[in-house]
């Protein structure tokens, strides 16, 4: 019976749209992994191989030398310690602006979930436009600052920088899973003995392990990928992974070391692509919660 | 366990008035009931007992101390949600002893005081659970034991049963009603059932439009409601109401229709005065000489017994009979209320006439 019933409706699903759709669908992923696939094949070719000019034929002599020089030998400017000296620094930078930003816009978020004025939901939006204001337009009053408050050229300094730019969107994406909670479940806490700060920390942090997710999730993506704030902030010393690539690439004496600058591009892009692949879910939730209710 | 004293409390919104002039004294280990259609005021009012929300005006006293300007958590008292309100990050037991854990309670006296609310409330095989794995029922149960283990002066539930099906909520009734008869802890209940009401308390207060209509038992307000708005609240099948007047000579209520009906023993004041007379649904009899003539529309059996809509002097009015009547939409039966069980409300005011 079942059977009977499933197979004409099987036949039904592979029209000639359906089979449009994914020939499209399949080219459209080809289109996009090519210059991955590229970039693979290139990183893993010795140079000659590279001039001889065919880009997408597969190498003869396979070899990973140019994954270990890009790792330990890459020349970003004047020092050759290659990308792993970024690789670090990021991290540096991003454990602390990923706690700080969160920790930060769910406080913030708690107590504007709070705010029930009338208009609230337009000041929100407003505050949502924060984050669409081009960098650009900060960053001269925040070097200002930032110098006259000794951080700039700093960790600390950078870290702040990352933390308020990660405000608003934090704030809103906390503010409003923190509305949806129910009232009674604030007044029930309150007669158990919490005050405002006990219940955030008691009891609405611990329920809060989706948003945290995808709150952590969008931090660590955007922040890895930041350049320009890096750059400015950061100082030299403590210059992130995405700067250092930049320097490899643009450092060249001598021949252009096409499958060195390739592999030192894979590693940069390996954290966010990592973060995409193991929490696609939670990403595309993350996306949908900050956009739905703005 | 202590009394608690609600004195003159006033609390509005900008300008729009919740509760008005407010006075309820609920003696030590009493069942109080506030009951009123939605907006009138209980819940709000049930807030500022607890700490929820602050008076305008008035005291609110537990015991000898007066509460009024302290927070929730210096009142001791323990307050049942109507969502429950359960931590969802934190098993039965859990949840059952946060408070004690934020007052620093040693371990062996939480043990020992969670370990009684759980017999008492029949969770002893849940304590590890979490409230997402648990039943309606079982959760509202869990919220009750929240509020025993502390042990407080007062509990306060507000509309407790109104997210349970109707045969839990009959089952949870008794409970709370045992619970209370077992432990004596001073109780104020919110619901907008007066089935609830009637079953549960010692006493109800029927508020509306934030003022107190009535206080008194649960019989008191059925047998002598003080005015129109009790008598119709109370009882279900609701009261009927039959607008007209008392002759001159006080012995015959004429309704607007013309129709007589009997009275007895009414007061002078009444006498040739407009007013509104109420029945009772179950206060109705078949008189074949004195009925008046009524025309059945609706019939309506319930096993114990038959609720009949007819019209009576000139409106639709239900009659409850406890015996099996053969009765049929379109038939006319002679139907005449027992004059003892009359009620008289002014027309305007809607106070009681007696």
């Amino acid at each position: 019976m079942s059977s009977l019933t499933t197979s004409p409706k099987r036949r039904s699903d592979l029209t000639i749209g359906r089979i449009g759709l994914y020939a499209f669908l399949i080219s459209a992923a080809l289109f996009f992994l090519l210059p991955l696939f590229v970039m693979l094949l290139t990183s893993v070719k010795p140079m000659e191989e590279i001039r001889n000019g065919n880009l997408l034929a597969f190498p003869n002599v396979f070899t990973l030398q140019p994954w270990v020089k890009a790792w330990t030998q890459a020349c970003t400017g004047l020092k050759c310690e290659g990308i792993q000296v970024g690789f670090w620094n990021s991290w540096f930078i991003l454990i602390p602006s990923v706690i700080l930003s969160i920790a930060a816009g769910a406080l913030n978020g708690y107590a504007l979930s709070f705010w029930k004025i009338r208009g609230a939901e337009i000041l929100f939006a407003i505050l949502m436009l924060g984050a669409f204001v081009p960098y650009q337009v900060y960053i001269f009053p925040l070097v200002q600052i930032t110098s006259k408050l000794g951080l700039f050229n700093t960790l600390p300094g950078i870290v702040v920088v990352h933390t308020i730019f990660g405000l608003p969107v934090m704030t809103l994406l906390f503010r409003n899973f923190y509305v949806s909670v129910p009232r009674d479940l604030f007044s029930a806490a309150r007669v158990d003995g919490c005050g405002f700060l006990r219940i955030f920390w008691s009891v609405m942090l611990p329920m809060s392990t989706p948003i945290i997710v995808v709150a952590a999730i969008l931090q660590t993506t955007g922040i890895w990928n930041d350049f320009i704030l890096g750059l400015v902030f950061a100082g030299r010393e403590n210059w992130p992974m995405t700067v250092q690539l930049n320097n490899v690439i643009n450092s060249t004496q001598g021949e252009r070391e096409y499958n060195v600058q390739m592999a030192a591009t894979i590693l940069t892009a390996l954290v966010p692509m990592l973060v995409y692949f193991l929490s696609g879910r939670y990403f595309v939730r993350g996306i949908a919660a900050g956009a739905v209710k703005g | 366990m202590a009394s608690l004293g609600i004195q003159n409390v006033v609390k509005s919104y900008g300008v729009v008035p919740v509760v008005r002039n407010v006075s309820i004294d609920v003696a030590d280990g009493e069942f109080v009931v506030l009951v009123g259609p939605s907006g009138c005021g209980k819940s709000t009012l049930l807030r500022m007992i607890a700490g929820l929300e602050m008076l305008n005006s008035g005291k609110i006293t537990i015991g000898s101390r007066d509460v009024s300007g302290l927070p929730a958590k210096s009142r001791d008292i323990a307050m049942v949600f109507q969502n429950y309100a359960l931590y969802p990050h934190m098993t039965v037991a859990e949840n059952m002893s946060f408070s004690l854990r934020l007052k620093n309670v040693p371990q062996e006296e939480i043990n020992r005081r969670t370990e009684r609310a759980s017999k008492i409330l029949g969770l002893d095989k849940l304590l590890d659970r979490r409230p997402g794995q648990l039943s309606g029922g079982q959760r509202q149960r869990v919220a009750m034991g929240r509020a025993i283990v502390r042990d407080p002066q007062v509990f306060l539930f507000d509309e407790p049963l109104s997210n349970l099906d109707a045969k839990l909520r009959v089952q949870m009734r008794t409970e709370i009603k045992e619970l209370h008869q077992r432990l004596r802890t001073t109780t104020v209940y919110v619901t907008h059932d007066q089935i609830e009401a009637m079953t549960m308390a010692d006493r109800i207060v029927v508020l509306h439009d934030g003022i107190v209509e009535q206080i008194g038992s649960p019989l008191e307000l059925y047998d002598r409601p003080a005015n129109q708005f009790v008598a119709g609240f109370i009882g279900s099948p609701a009261m009927n109401f039959i607008k007209g007047h008392v002759d001159a000579s006080g012995q015959t209520f004429v309704a607007e229709t013309g129709a007589e009906i009997a009275l007895k023993d009414t007061p002078r004041e009444v006498h040739g005065r407009t007013v509104t007379l109420g029945i009772r649904p179950e206060h109705f009899v078949l008189d074949a000489q004195n009925g008046l003539a009524s025309q059945v529309i609706v019939v309506e059996p319930t096993g114990a017994e038959m609720q009949i809509i007819c019209q009576f002097a000139g409106q639709p009015v239900t009659a409850v009979f406890h015996e099996r009547l053969n009765v049929r939409p379109d038939d006319v039966i002679k139907l005449a209320p027992k004059p003892e069980a009359i009620h008289l409300f002014d027309a305007a005011t809607g106070v009681a006439l007696r």
